[in-house]
């Protein structure tokens, strides 16, 4: 009991401590507010600021979130495709990783040029980026099903799909979910990115709004949103990892 | 208990060779073995490691072909896998998203005519399922999950699996070879009475001696690989076995004829 405690205190101490440091330095050392503004004068922005912060946060959120779902069904069922015959594995691999080694930062002015400066770029850029841990770790996890297991279940006459449906998938979800951890980073990072180089809206096109009218504590406040949005995000899906694949916890979340 | 010697013959191999891969890499796993089964016969296969004996029992099950001589079960050649084995490894294999009672119903989701009917008759398949695990001794773990329990229940688990179905022949590679000696004694003496009780014919591939001669009918020993069947040795001891037959000197010299035909002894 006492350690759960610490566990939920610790986090939100050091947070504060970071904050009243970075306040304290501010205001003893006199940065300017154009180069490094103090969270007290970042927090006055964001209030005054809220509305175009909050309509900008949603529009970031659902390109993020649309790209990532996106990701999600298609990297299932890429994953699968993948780990079920070595042959799509050798086909399909090579070219992953050659796709997965392009910057995507580079591939959004040409969805810029196809779109246009709508919600579609970012979406893509999240689906993108967030894609490939996906496959990847599908695809491992029905790689590494036992053989015997296989042999069991052959042995009984089940055919590749029976074995797939009762062993393989389950036994990757495991790692399917631990992968969207990743996935829903890597689209919220995917989407920030799209809308900095060209967007109607969006928290990213809201910042270089900010920066080019040298109004730095909205940028700041832009800043604090994202890593508000990207821990809420990243524990949503958590929270959906441990309810689906308990299992494979073991007991390390009873107590 | 069936009289072996009155006993149709389930399983017979005719000159078998099996080889893994083709054309030059191909390594030959198995070199002309003849060996007939019969039913309600419990077989053992010895030998040193690599020497063939899993590939001995993916040929009787259908998993491998082989590439001369003929396999029949039943008088029927195989070629396909069958339906009728049920099969234990060293490993339990069990799933770790089922439960107890859920693992030993997997091959019934998967062969017929259980397959069809799982579905409408859960609760009469469970049924069935916990009174198989509690005449191994698992009565009140039928709930818990695979890590819930010992690496000798969940091996026991994995019997349980491999009979749900009722298969004619059990198949067993090592499955106690990663338990400790006590828990493995305890498990010859459940495989021993479940095959008693049921009457299905087993083969249980080892490099456990004791065990061989302890729970066997006939023991064959392989040699090195290619495997060749270099000894078969009955086990004329009398039946029920009691686990102190291991400790007479009838069983200590069963044991050693059986040592002194692997090769490699060391002294």
């Amino acid at each position: 009991m006492r350690n759960r405690v610490i566990e939920i205190v610790a986090p939100i101490l050091l947070t504060l401590a970071l904050f009243a440091i970075w306040e304290f330095a501010c205001w003893a050392l006199s940065i300017p507010l154009t180069i490094l503004p103090a969270p007290s004068q970042i927090w006055e922005a964001m209030v005054k600021y809220r509305v175009p912060i909050f309509e900008n946060s949603i529009r970031t959120l659902w390109t993020t979130v649309a790209g990532f779902l996106l990701a999600t069904v298609f990297g299932l069922l890429l994953g699968v495709a993948v780990g079920w015959h070595r042959t799509i594995y050798a086909a399909v691999y090579p070219v992953m990783i050659g796709f997965n080694s392009i910057p995507k930062v580079a591939v959004v002015p040409i969805l810029l040029l196809w779109f246009g400066l709508g919600p579609i770029p970012a979406i893509l850029t999240a689906f993108l980026i967030s894609f490939f841990p996906i496959v990847v770790n599908v695809a491992t996890g029905l790689a590494t099903t036992e053989p015997e297991l296989e042999d069991v279940l052959r042995a009984l006459g089940g055919s590749k799909l029976d074995i797939m449906r009762k062993v393989g998938i389950p036994r990757s979800m495991p790692y399917f979910f631990g992968s969207l951890k990743v996935a829903i980073t890597l689209a919220f990072v995917g989407a920030v990115v799209a809308e900095t180089i060209g967007s109607n809206a969006g928290i990213g096109k809201l910042m270089m709004d900010a920066q080019a009218g040298f109004q730095v504590p909205i940028v700041f406040a832009g800043l604090m949103v994202l890593a508000v949005l990207g821990v809420v995000l990243y524990a949503i899906t958590a929270a959906i990892e441990a309810h689906f694949t308990g299992w494979a916890f073991r007991g390390q979340n009873r107590s | 208990m069936t009289n072996l010697s009155t006993a149709p013959d389930l399983v017979r191999l005719d000159g078998v060779t099996m080889h893994y891969g083709r054309g030059k890499s191909a390594i030959q796993a198995i070199d002309t073995v003849s060996l007939t089964i019969k039913k309600g016969e419990f077989i053992a296969v010895v030998g040193p490691s690599g020497c063939g004996k899993s590939s001995l029992m993916k040929l009787i099950s259908g998993l491998h072909m082989a590439s001369a001589g003929s396999v029949t079960v039943d008088g029927q050649p195989v070629t396909k896998p069958l339906k009728s084995v049920g099969m234990a490894f060293q490993a339990s294999n069990l799933l770790p998203w089922r439960n107890v009672v859920d693992n030993v119903l997997l091959p019934l989701e998967i062969v017929e005519p259980h397959r069809r009917r799982i579905r409408a008759h859960k609760a009469e398949y469970k049924q069935k399922a916990e009174a198989l695990l509690h005449q191994v001794g698992l009565k009140g773990f039928t709930d818990k999950m695979p890590w819930e329990l010992s690496g000798g229940m969940q091996q026991r688990t994995s019997i349980c699996r491999a009979l749900i179905h009722e298969p004619e022949i059990l198949m067993l590679d090592e499955p106690f070879g990663a338990l400790d000696a006590f828990t493995r004694e305890e498990l010859w003496c459940a495989l021993r009475d479940i095959q008693q009780a049921r009457g299905v014919t087993v083969m249980l591939v080892t490099h456990d001696l004791r065990e061989a001669t302890f729970l066997a009918d006939t023991v064959y020993v392989m040699s090195n690989r290619p495997g060749r069947l270099v000894a078969a040795q009955k086990i004329e001891l009398a039946r029920p076995r009691d686990l102190d037959v291991t400790y007479t000197q009838p069983f200590q010299d069963l044991v050693h004829q059986l040592r002194a035909h692997i090769g490699g002894g060391r002294h």
